[in-house]
């Protein structure tokens, strides 16, 4: 029971920068794909999701900077009051910074159990703002992009950390 | 945060504290741009950077359009063929009577010494994607402050009024829906020419008749057009037909629901309307001060 929960311990070799971004700017470019209709309710929020992975893996690389900055990205493309997303996104990445040791420390299906509410977070902070600013409840299918972004978590924390993995050793047997 | 690091190897502030910075620059943000509209220029400038990325996002969609669009079967465009030839010979009739009607007009008009109404040019725009913001209805067109778009100018399609312009960027602008809520457009009932105020709800597919009192002569049925007196939309463009009409006597005004008659949320194209029209000042509201100003010298 205590080994599944917890995660398996690893070892990684060090991120590169580079690919930090890059993942980050493809995050960007699935959010600004055009969603419409129900897929758009479907749609996680991809940004929020690799921000809060990295700010959770490597809190000291990357943090509210550049959460922030994306949030303002996010808020430019989608024509949404300025500051939204980038209140919703600094906010995420405080979250990913103070828990990221506990979520380390467990494995990925625990992991999925603390990364829905913290999505769910970001999408109330952008509610309320909305709300404050004169906009109608959308509706509870608001949240269903939440959910399914903790669903994509396991898949894309795998993707994310593969550059680190060590290649096999072929003197090992 | 217990496990934090010893005092001495601390770098910058605590992830409390930056919180704080960041939260309370967003909050400036917002209020800046909802209750003052400061960011205008600022969203311009940094729309640059998003721009290619936004392209190039919304490439793929427009390329499995084209792609559909040239594997289309034989049969599809031979129907298509037989329809359009249908109405163009239906409307052939009514466009004869036009050329009459159009030069008894501008002859009628001569007469009462009235302005020739501006023919509206128009520019065809495509609709890049849908705004992904659930809370607002936008789309967002490929044609910007480059070509000439100006913030303010109607966008209609085939049918009728689609929206308005409210947000333009150097190669894109965003067009807000008449769906979205608190977008207002002047209409008139063809059927009597009562004039009303149509606002959106933010619901797809819903608008509604704002401050119509109760006994007001609206059915279900009527086709609303706009009224052109706002200087914005020019005359005569259908908006709205009424769906529903409510009255309840325990409420001040009729609740009038309508559809929107352009395929407000279905089209690829639209069309920018530049009908700027040279209406004659408003009249000064600055007389008030003036006996106040006569009072101050009497004395």
């Amino acid at each position: 029971m205590h080994a599944r929960v917890m995660a398996p311990q690893e070892i990684l070799l060090p991120v590169k920068p580079a690919f930090i971004v890059v993942t980050l700017l493809g995050a960007l470019f699935l959010n600004l794909l055009p969603w419409s209709g129900a897929w758009l309710w479907l749609r996680p929020d991809f940004v929020a999701l690799v921000v809060l992975y990295w700010c959770v893996e490597q809190p000291r690389r990357i943090g509210f900077t550049a959460a922030w900055l994306l949030g303002l990205l996010m808020d430019i493309a989608d024509g949404s009051l300025f500051g939204q997303h980038a209140l919703a996104y600094a906010v995420l990445a405080y979250a990913g910074i103070v828990l990221h040791r506990r979520v380390q420390r467990f494995s990925i299906t625990p992991q999925v159990l603390h990364v829905i509410p913290l999505l769910l977070l970001n999408d109330v902070i952008v509610l309320v703002i909305r709300t404050v600013a004169g906009s109608d409840f959308p509706g509870y299918q608001y949240f269903i992009g939440s959910f399914i972004g903790g669903a994509l978590w396991p898949p894309l924390s795998f993707l994310l950390k593969l550059p680190q993995r060590p290649a096999p050793d072929p003197d090992h047997v | 945060m217990e496990h934090s690091p010893p005092p001495f190897f601390k770098t910058g502030p605590t992830p409390l504290a930056r919180l704080l910075i960041f939260s309370a620059l967003s909050l400036v943000l917002l209020v800046a741009d909802a209750r003052f509209r400061y960011l205008t220029v600022l969203r311009e400038a940094a729309s640059v950077v998003v721009y290619p990325l936004q392209r190039i996002a919304s490439a793929p969609a427009s390329i499995a359009r084209r792609a559909g669009e040239f594997f289309v079967t034989h049969s599809a465009l031979r129907e298509q063929n037989a329809r359009l030839t249908q109405d163009h010979v239906a409307k052939a009739a009514a466009l004869q009577q036009l050329q009459a009607l159009q030069a008894e007009n501008a002859h009628l008009r001569g007469l009462l010494g009235t302005r020739e109404r501006v023919n509206a040019k128009s520019t065809l725009a495509e609709v890049l994607y849908a705004a992904r913001d659930p809370f607002t209805r936008k789309i967002v067109i490929d044609q910007g402050l480059q070509h000439g778009v100006k913030a303010g100018q109607p966008v209609i399609d085939s049918i009728g009024v689609v929206g308005q312009i409210t947000q333009t960027y150097p190669w894109l602008s965003e067009v807000t829906l008449i769906t979205d809520k608190g977008q207002l457009v002047p209409v008139l009932n063809v059927r009597n020419g009562l004039r009303a105020v149509l606002a959106g709800t933010g619901n797809d597919g819903v608008l509604e008749l704002k401050f119509i009192p109760l006994n007001a002569d609206f059915q279900n049925g009527d086709r609303l057009v706009t009224s052109g007196i706002d200087g914005v939309y020019p005359p005569g463009l259908p908006v709205a037909e009424v769906s529903n009409v409510e009255r309840n006597a325990a409420y001040l005004f009729a609740r009038i629901e309508c559809k929107p008659l352009a395929g407000v949320n279905s089209n690829t194209q639209v069309l920018i309307v530049d009908a700027e029209r040279q209406l004659p000042d408003r009249p000064a509201i600055a007389d008030k001060p003036a006996p106040s100003r006569k009072l101050r010298k009497g004395m």
